[in-house]
């Protein structure tokens, strides 16, 4: 579904992504972890087209969209959740999702897609009038995520969907993340929290200084003595 | 009490002249953080659209809506030529730019058009209406005025609330690249933001050639300044602070020209802007610095 080859990002003269290489299939749930400024969200927004590579390739079912304008890559189906969630606080949480599916002219299917993030996130629908920015943290995740699925993505990129919340809230996250998953969408994941990430994931690829530097099964990488120093505390 | 009132009427027609040019400096503040110091002047050339149009012959009206949609043109090509290269650049050169093309516009204006003043085509032939026995007169210019400003404003708060462009505007306004996460095109959004805020100037610009029936093309810059600070006074980015900042200055202004001397006018308009500066620098409205978590 999603192939990256050798891709190169700068910022300014900072040489940020050193030749990134990594293979998503349909259906999977794909992790990428890694230590804080090794490369992750920078790898995501290029995917995402907010930052453009100066090499490489990314292939999303079959098409090149490096360098591609955000708004066609959502158009294509791949939607991020970005880190710190970044609702548009002064909106309500309708609003939050209707923007999420700012591309769709499908007033139908849109309010279906409405009424699954609903029963998958009941309390977003009782806060449904409330501004984003009066959300707890991680009723602002879910709406984030909800905003995310509006679009119907294929590809759903998430950007450390559990910075900041308590441990209930993160095992809550994370069993919403197999279900979307379960229910057909491909799921790239950024985890400071490799433990939860490597427990849901099929696939890992483990960053330092903007190189993929290991990659395999995620249960296999889990039991890895590399991986379990340097990123599980083991 | 007379002349309170009476100065309360005055203030608010032209008040709502300033609200109208602040809504513009607000709007494009509030999406890509500039002072579009070439505003005022987009006010004058709306000005002189209408001027020619009701020369032609044209009602108030069509002529209004010419203007309007000639000054959306115009300020969407200034965002494009002069602004848009510029939306990485550090926040002075595009405020230099804005500078420099408000120059450019009045310049332009002078060898366009000539710099002595026109007169407007008397479009309304005045009709006074006398109040409590004559003590307090409002023309219907000034109704004119009221009306198509308070309609306006209607417009905009349903643009901006309740239509697909409105809410991109709000969304880029919080957070440029979550909108565009969304699908969010945020040049047409900018461009978008640039034709309400000029054919809203615009407007302003033939309101003020019908109630004052004279315009030249220097006319834009003490408005505009004078919206800048009402813009600032309600808030800036914030819309409804700019409608409240523009119609309380032009009262303030009223009152103090029928009280005290009109000579003052201008440096209370001033004053109120370091007032507020000092006091509350996010204006009436405003939060102070919102928190990107």
């Amino acid at each position: 579904m999603l192939t990256v080859r050798n891709l190169h990002v700068y910022y300014g003269a900072i040489h940020a992504l050193k030749g990134v290489s990594l293979q998503v299939e349909e259906g999977e749930i794909v992790t990428l972890i890694g230590a804080n400024g090794a490369g992750k969200t920078t790898t995501l927004h290029t995917l995402s087209g907010l930052l453009k590579p100066r090499e490489g390739e990314i292939l999303f079912q079959g098409q090149n969209i490096a360098g591609m304008a955000a708004q066609k890559i959502v158009a294509l189906g791949l939607s991020q959740v970005p880190e710190g969630r970044r609702v548009f606080a002064n909106m309500t949480v309708l609003e939050n999702l209707e923007l999420g599916a700012f591309l769709r002219k499908d007033a139908a299917g849109i309010k279906e897609d409405m009424e699954k993030v609903f029963v998958r996130f009941p309390r977003l629908q009782e806060r449904i009038k409330q501004l984003a920015g009066t959300l707890s943290g991680g009723e602002q995740q879910m709406l984030a995520m909800g905003r995310a699925l509006m679009s119907r993505p294929k590809l759903l990129l998430l950007d450390e969907p559990s910075m900041g919340l308590a441990p209930l809230l993160v095992k809550e996250i994370f069993s919403i993340i197999k279900e979307i998953n379960a229910a057909g969408t491909t799921i790239l994941l950024i985890e400071q929290n490799a433990h939860m990430a490597l427990s849901i994931a099929q696939k890992a690829y483990v960053m330092e200084t903007g190189k993929i530097v290991l990659s395999g099964p995620a249960n296999e990488l889990a039991q890895s003595e590399e991986v379990q120093k340097a990123y599980l505390g083991g | 009490m007379e002349v309170f009132f009476q100065q309360l009427i005055n203030g608010l027609s032209l008040g709502s002249i300033y609200a109208l040019i602040a809504l513009g400096y607000t709007m494009v503040y509030g999406i890509i953080r500039l002072i579009n110091f070439a505003h005022g002047d987009v006010y004058m050339v709306g000005a002189y659209v209408g001027f020619w149009a009701t020369t032609q012959g044209w009602g108030f009206l069509p002529a209004l809506l010419l203007s309007m949609v000639v000054c959306a043109v115009l300020g969407m090509v200034i965002e494009r030529l002069a602004y848009k290269r510029l939306r990485e650049a550090p926040r002075i050169a595009v405020l230099i730019t804005a500078i420099g093309v408000s120059f450019f516009l009045e310049s332009t204006g002078v060898l366009a058009v000539g710099a002595k003043v026109r007169t407007f085509p008397n479009v309304f032939p005045e009709v006074k209406f006398q109040l409590f026995n004559g003590a307090i007169v409002v023309t219907n210019r000034q109704l004119v005025i009221m009306v198509v400003t308070v309609l306006l404003m209607l417009l905009l708060q349903y643009i901006v609330h309740r239509t697909k462009i409105g809410k991109a505007m709000r969304a880029v306004s919080h957070d440029a690249q979550a909108a565009m996460l969304m699908g969010i095109n945020v040049n047409n959004t900018v461009s978008a933001t640039f034709a309400i805020g000029s054919a809203l100037a615009a407007a302003a610009g033939v309101l003020v050639g019908v109630y004052y029936n004279a315009i030249n093309p220097y006319m834009g810059i003490m408005p505009g300044l004078k919206a800048f600070v009402a813009a600032v006074v309600g808030g800036i980015g914030v819309i409804p602070g700019a409608f409240v900042g523009g119609l309380s200055l032009g009262v303030i202004e009223a009152l103090v020209s029928g009280y005290g001397s009109s000579l003052w006018r201008d440096a209370v308009a001033f004053a109120l802007l370091i007032i507020i500066l000092i006091v509350k620098p996010s204006g009436l409205f405003g939060s102070n610095a919102r928190e990107k978590v």
